[in-house]
């Protein structure tokens, strides 16, 4: 079998988003391995042009495409492959293969599915064939009925008794489900949940059972093995996506534990799954009473987590199963010398725990439930639950120091908080604990298991025991290393031994340090060997622990080392194109002969994969555990630039350490950081920049926006609620803005800068050296500016700027180069009004957009860029942008469908959770190609048109027009409707949601009348729920696909009025010359 | 941080490493172990295949979920191997002082203390287990502060004749009837069989079993080195030249080996895991399996008429044997798991159908 596959199609995922992100760039990176390593030659789908599996060498044929059936049929006739893999792009992916298989496009085509058939695929996704199939072999899952409509819901229902859970078939992470309490909640969520899908499942509530997962691996030959179990430290009810989740199990007996395992086996073998397989469990925590909750026939984000829990390559090894290999034909990767065919042996314990991005959005329900809604996680590793989740707590970067030590938290109601959790859970439970509440009475709130919350009273027992000691030379060594094993930092140390407050706290944690050494408590660098030392193993998968006496490995100390430190946990803002960029980098160090070290603790990374660097350390990001990794290694250089703001970050502080940061001088990164350093930088070189003032007293903010006149941008330091930035209109939005959502003093002051309006942004992505600019790539937005850049739609080359200006981007460009005298990668953000540039933002690092315009124009800026940090020649290239005959379209990709009530607009501040990059002959066709990539459809019926201020009308009158001559029937609200008419564009009246006449725009959204949402927001601070919003919300809560902004709706309709989908070119990356 | 005694850990090549006490503050010699189960500590620790041995469990965190009670069925304990701790002392890196679990009544430190076992924490155990690795299995001792021992080599007495039962008991009553020689079986054996339809005559180690009315003969798991049973060697060779059916596990394959002619040898430091990944011979079958034993059956002494059943696909060494005709076969690692995985309880399906097919030929 193994010789007959001789090409294969592999589907991406396509951009990141809520329930399906960067683990599918491992996964598929880890497939396109394998299959290469058998010499079959490899097509991929994928719109996501930053991920690492879309870079040259790793897949043999790449297709910026949008990963649906039209798309990937139209690439199978061309390509002729004979074998496809369906299991490596998450739900996307499998999604899609499932309605080609059953339009028979395999068979057409003669294609072979690898891996586990279509068939039982089918079988795990549609819950009623699911269960029947478990009860073949008398598994018990939840008791439930499969529903076809709201009423049979309510019955089903109450047959049943509520509490219910209810569940949607083929979606992503839990999409559509939810608890019901009552009849009417369960009419309000059924309705959503059958906008996504035909059948829904009504099911016993099983609320505080334990949840513990699987990864099973079966061959042909039916060798199944269990590569990692995992225990979720929430309870059954709170989506494993949103739950803090350990491996392996801590709290299941011998007995549980296996009775669990053997089922997942009967499972597999009955379901007949060849390569990998995720099942859920819930089990009662007073007996071994269990039911599955869920088989995942497929790659998933628990897969990816168990990999890097476990060092078992999880996507490799299925992949070759696929192929046709026996398990216990393959080696151990990490060994090397034993088989693949065992269950990894763990000798320390992970702590996986999300990251939410709430903050970002106006009006989202904090709540934490069965559905998801963090956007990203990271993976700590430890030999005491204490360590592990206290290093967790630490790296999901949003400010917190550990289980203590974190200031401004403060909680209402506590026992609220506890019985329903949000984001905060768990430092709702420290408090819970400061406050001497009983783990008795925080289990009844929370049914987390008791073993995890005496852990957490460990942590806060050692804490008070901290605090009772006023320096440091006091405390007893053996309790200092007891604080060091439990987890706790030098800074938590300094908090709670010394009361270190903001400006002192830096200089103490150094004393600390200092002290700590100097009597020998450091931490131990130990192996991730899968096998628990049993047998040597040549593994460079290391982490750090205070719970140990040796090293497992040998420092040369041989000036070789480069270390890259990544990007920590994918949040808003930054996700899979800085892992891209650090996997380059390192890569870039390999094959100019150093020793690449990478640090990094993000499980859903490539970069964290331990084949990818010479060593790698899976472990905090922090200064404190860099400075560690930095003694050991006494590296090279280090290079912060390419993990996007948190190295960033740590530059200056490791450069006064005397830390050799490679490429630019952080001193240079700190005048481009430094606002008032940046802008007296700008002005002393006559740069212009729009007009700002750092203000710490309301009046001031007054006066001062009288001289520059609304709009502005307001900053505050300190955020109250709601987003942290927002551009106000006028006097009232302003004080308003102040007086809720902002604090205004001398030690949170307020930045606040002119807004200009209806100016086009324009971004240089580029490589200096020594001062000298060798390499840039300039881009433009579609949108105005106004749109952050990470949600704007880019596109390169910018095909609408005049020549002057850019000449002028390019001079500046140069000028601040030589200024910060720059080595490596930067990014500026300009704005351009007529032939006006100004300057909006600056960062001494890769960016965001680095991967789209390296592959866009086939010239890795990063591998440039790291050559010259490296100090290695590096050459100009000799390409010129202007020479690209073909455009790229990067376009957001958003989640707001997971993030219930969130206003689904845009705004300052950064809300997609990831993109997709798509190259077309011309604008138009890249464009469609991209938003089609992230959802959009052509609409087959007709337009709801709501456009907002009187520009936006008139900029989308010749959109409106257009959609008029294609024969679309154009619906639009009342100032709308007779701005079209008066333009002698016929449009029907659709009444606000709030009026009680038909049609009415919420209606024509719920009978999906409109497949075409189009609604630009009054004023760009649009905080009120009103009809607005709720048009929005309804348009994404019921699937239809929304425009908030009326230059990409131009850009959008325009094109796929003048283009049809077949008009689009299927090429390949390396078609495109 | 409770305040506990200090503990010194000393390996007979003279490695120390220092602890803290838990269960009994008192001194322990023996040989040093590694298991790299993840979970199971009350089914090991009851194992009598550990007799004499301090175990060190290489997962760092031990004792979450307490200790079982000691509710019987059958008229033996439901949840442990045996009726109680064969290890001679306990290494973990990081004990659980607080436990939580349904089926527990005690913690892991009280339920020590009660049987008068030694444990010590805060060891770094990968760094020790590498050290095993490295060395082989070695001698050690632990010291409470305050106290000390000499060495002590548990391979060179008779285990078996320590853990094996006096008397002769009879479980069950089914139609199966099987004589169990008792070198310190684990009680997942009896349970297993008992769940086949048998009636099990379990024996002494040393008993001379021929005089019994059976159908099968099973020969069970124990401590220690397998030629120290010459008694149980000469009972067995006199079966193998019958027809009865034979299972044999762990000790119990080393025993068949030996019976059989075969040569055993110890190994540098055992398998001692729920992970050990076994290829029925000839066959693309592999298993996952859990093992607790020091010595091997050498796989190039078997003799004309047997042939290597199972072998390890990790290091290619003995996993079970077979006979070429008779219907006598046995393995290397535990069928009856507890703990550890349950993919070869068919296993013991295969016995009862080979004694059923015995019974009918008669």
């Amino acid at each position: 079998m193994k010789d007959e596959i001789r090409k294969v199609l592999i589907l991406g995922s396509g951009a990141l988003k809520i329930g399906e992100a960067g683990e599918f760039d491992y996964s598929g990176s880890q497939a396109l391995k394998a299959l290469k390593e058998e010499g079959i030659e490899t097509v991929l789908i994928n719109p996501n042009i930053a991920t690492v599996q879309t870079t040259e060498n790793i897949a043999d044929k790449i297709y910026f495409l949008p990963v649906n059936p039209y798309f990937v049929e139209k690439v199978i006739e061309k390509e002729h492959p004979d074998g496809v893999l369906l299991s490596f792009g998450g739900q996307t992916a499998l999604n899609c293969g499932t309605e080609l298989f059953k339009a028979g496009v395999f068979e057409k085509h003669n294609i072979k599915v690898l891996g586990t058939p279509v068939k039982a695929i089918m079988e795990t996704e549609d819950r009623e064939l699911f269960v029947n199939k478990l009860n073949e072999i008398n598994i018990q899952t939840p008791r439930s009925i499969a529903v076809r409509g709201v009423p049979e819901s309510i019955e089903a229902a109450e047959k049943l008794g509520f509490p219910v859970i209810i569940r949607a078939a083929y979606t992503l992470g839990g999409q559509g489900s939810g608890f019901a309490y009552d009849s009417e909640e369960l009419r309000i969520l059924a309705a959503k949940a059958f906008s996504y899908t035909n059948q829904i499942l009504v099911e016993e509530s099983l609320k505080g059972w334990k949840e513990v997962e699987y990864e099973v691996v079966r061959d042909r030959f039916d060798n199944c093995i269990t590569v990692c179990n995992m225990e979720n430290f929430d309870p059954l009810g709170i989506h494993t996506g949103e739950s803090i989740v350990v491996a392996p199990s801590q709290t299941l007996t011998n007995s549980e534990y296996h009775k669990l395992r053997e089922l997942s086996i009967r499972i597999i073998r009955h379901i007949g799954i060849v390569g990998e397989c995720n099942v859920q469990y819930a089990l009662d925590p007073t007996s071994e009473d269990y039911r599955v909750i869920e088989v995942n026939a497929r790659l998933s984000r628990s897969s990816a987590l168990a990999s890097k829990a476990t060092g078992y390559p999880l996507a490799f090894v299925a992949a070759k199963l696929g192929l046709g290999y026996g398990l216990h034909e393959l080696k151990n990767s990490v060994t090397r010398t034993t088989t693949a065919c065992f269950e990894p042996a763990l000798d320390y314990i992970v702590c996986k725990i999300p990251r939410w991005d709430l903050n970002k959005f106006e009006g989202v329900s904090h709540l934490i439930g069965s559905s998801m809604k963090s956007v990203g996680e990271v993976m700590a590793i430890g030999r005491t639950f204490e360590e592990a989740i206290q290093k967790g707590l630490r790296m999901i970067g949003q400010g917190m120091h550990g289980f203590t030590g974190n200031r401004d938290l403060k909680f209402k109601d506590i026992e609220k908080e506890l019985s329903e959790p949000t984001d905060m859970r768990i430092f709702s439970i420290a408090e819970a604990l400061e406050k001497n509440i009983s783990i008795d009475r925080i289990y009844e709130l929370t049914k987390i298991d008791k073993w995890f919350l005496y852990k957490l009273r460990n942590i806060v027992d050692i804490k008070n025991k901290l605090c009772e000691f006023d320096s440091i030379e006091k405390i007893p060594h053996e309790f200092l290393l007891h604080a060091k094993v439990n987890g706790f930092s030098d800074f938590q140390i300094a908090r709670h031994v010394l009361r270190s407050d903001a400006s002192s706290i830096n200089r103490e944690m150094l004393r600390i340090r200092a002290f700590r050494k100097a009597i020998g408590i450091i931490p131990f660098v130990k192996q991730i060997d899968t096998l628990a030392a049993e047998y040597p193993a040549v593994t460079n998968y290391l982490y750090l622990t205070y719970s140990g006496i040796e090293h497992d490995i040998a420092y040369q100390s041989d000036n070789k080392s480069v270390i890259v430190l990544g990007s920590g946990a994918y949040r808003i803002g930054s996700s899979v194109e800085f892992d891209w960029c650090s996997v380059n980098a390192i890569n870039t160090i390999r094959q100019e002969g150093f020793r690449a070290v990478m640090i990094n603790y993000n499980p859903e990374t490539v970069s964290t994969d331990y084949d990818i660097c010479d060593r790698l350390y899976f472990d905090e990001l922090s200064f404190e555990r860099v400075m560690d990794i930095i003694d050991l290694e006494q590296p090279k250089g280090v290079i912060v630039s390419m993990g996007g703001q948190i190295p960033n970050n740590l530059a200056m502080r490791l450069h006064k350490e005397n830390v050799k940061v490679l490429g630019t001088s952080p001193i240079s990164i700190d005048r481009a950081e430094n606002r008032h350093k940046f802008s007296f930088m700008l002005d002393t070189m006559k740069v212009d920049q729009p007009l700002w003032k750092e203000l710490s007293d309301i009046q001031d903010i007054y006066k001062f926006v009288d001289r520059i006149g609304f709009p502005v941008l307001v900053r505050p330091s300190y955020v109250l609620s709601g987003a942290a930035m927002n551009v106000v209109s006028n006097k009232s939005e302003l004080s308003h803005f102040l007086e809720l959502a902002a604090q205004v003093s001398k030690q949170y002051p307020v930045v606040v800068s002119e807004f200009i309006e209806n100016a086009k942004e324009i971004e240089i992505d580029a490589v200096a050296k020594n001062g000298e600019m060798i390499a840039y790539a300039i881009s433009e937005h579609v949108e105005f500016a106004g749109v952050h850049s990470g949600d704007a739609t880019m596109v390169f080359p910018a095909q609408k700027i005049y020549f002057e200006t850019s000449r002028r981007i390019k001079r500046i460009s140069r000028q601040i180069a030589k200024e910060l005298n720059i080595s490596g990668p930067f990014n500026i953000q300009f704005l351009a009004k007529d032939n006006d540039i100004k300057v909006i933002e600056c960062n001494l690092r890769a960016s965001r957009s680095m991967p789209f315009v390296s592959k866009v124009l086939k010239s890795n800026l990063i591998e440039l860029a790291t050559k010259v940090m490296l100090g290695i020649p590096a050459d100009m290239p000799d390409k010129s942008v202007f020479e690209l005959d073909y455009v790229g379209v990067k376009a957001p990709q958003f989640s707001f469908s997971r993030l219930a009530m969130a206003d689904p607009v845009l705004g300052v501040d950064m809300s997609s959770t990831g993109e997709v990059g798509c190259i077309g002959e011309g604008f138009y066709e890249a464009i469609l190609k991209a938003m089609f990539s992230v959802g959009y459809r052509v609409p087959k019926k007709s337009i709801l048109l709501s456009t907002g201020p009187a520009r936006s009308k008139v900029e989308l009158l010749n959109s409106a027009k257009a959609l008029r001559e294609k024969g679309h029937k154009l619906y639009a609200t009342r100032g709308t409707q007779q701005f079209l008419e008066s333009a002698g564009v016929e449009a029907h009246v659709a009444y606000w949601p709030d009026e009680n006449k038909s049609p009415n725009t919420l209606e024509l959204i719920k009978s999906r009348e409109v497949d075409l949402v189009v609604n630009i927001p009054k004023d760009l601070s649009a905080t009120e729920l009103n009809n607005d919003y709720t048009i929005r919300r309804s348009a994404v809560d019921f699937n239809i696909p929304l425009i908030t902004n009326a230059r990409l709706a131009s850009a959008f309709i325009l094109a796929f009025c003048r283009m049809s989908i077949d008009d689009l070119e299927i090429k390949s990356w390396d078609e495109y010359r | 941080m409770k305040n506990k005694t200090t503990v010194r850990l000393t390996l007979e090549d003279g490695t120390v490493y220092t602890g803290k006490s838990f269960g009994a503050a008192i001194p322990t010699a023996g040989e040093v172990v590694f298991n790299t189960a993840m979970t199971g500590y009350p089914e090991s620790l009851t194992d009598p295949s550990y007799r004499g041995q301090i175990l060190c469990l290489t997962y760092p965190l031990v004792g979450n979920y307490g200790a079982p009670g000691k509710e019987e069925a059958d008229d033996i304990l439901k949840y442990f191997e045996s009726s109680s701790i064969h290890i001679s002392g306990l290494i973990v890196s990081d004990y659980s002082f607080d436990y939580s679990h349904w089926n527990a009544t005690e913690s892991l430190d009280d339920w020590l203390l009660k049987n008068k076992i030694p444990g010590v924490y805060g060891i770094d155990t990968r760094a020790l287990t590498k050290r095993i690795r490295e060395k082989g299995a070695m001698l050690g001792k632990l010291e409470p502060a305050g106290s000390s021992i000499d060495f002590f080599d548990p391979n060179k007495v008779n285990l078996v004749a320590e853990v094996a039962t006096r008397h002769k008991k009879v479980y069950g009553t089914g139609s199966n009837k099987i004589v169990l020689i008792d070198c310190g079986v684990k009680y997942n054996i009896i349970r297993n069989l008992l769940r086949r339809d048998t009636t099990i005559i379990r024996v002494p180690w040393d008993y001379d079993y021929q005089s019994e009315e059976f159908d099968g003969l099973f020969l069970s798991n124990g401590p220690g080195d397998p030629k120290m049973c010459q008694a149980t060697i000469n009972n067995v060779k006199k079966s193998l030249n019958g027809n009865k059916p034979v299972f044999g596990i762990c000790l119990g394959n080393q025993l068949m080996a030996l019976a059989s002619g075969a040569d055993t040898y110890k190994l540098k430091y055992g398998h001692r895991s729920h992970n050990q990944p076994v290829l029925q011979v000839g066959t693309d079958k592999a298993y996952i399996t859990s093992q607790n034993h020091g010595f091997a059956v050498d796989n190039i002494t078997l003799g004309r008429d047997w042939e290597p059943y199972f072998i390890n696909i990790n290091d290619n060494t003995n996993e079970g044997m077979i006979h070429k005709r008779k219907p006598f076969f046995s393995t290397q690692f535990h069928p009856e798991a507890s703990g550890g995985p349950t993919d070869t309880d068919f296993l013991f399906d295969i016995f009862i159908e080979n004694i059923v097919r015995y019974k009918e030929s008669k």
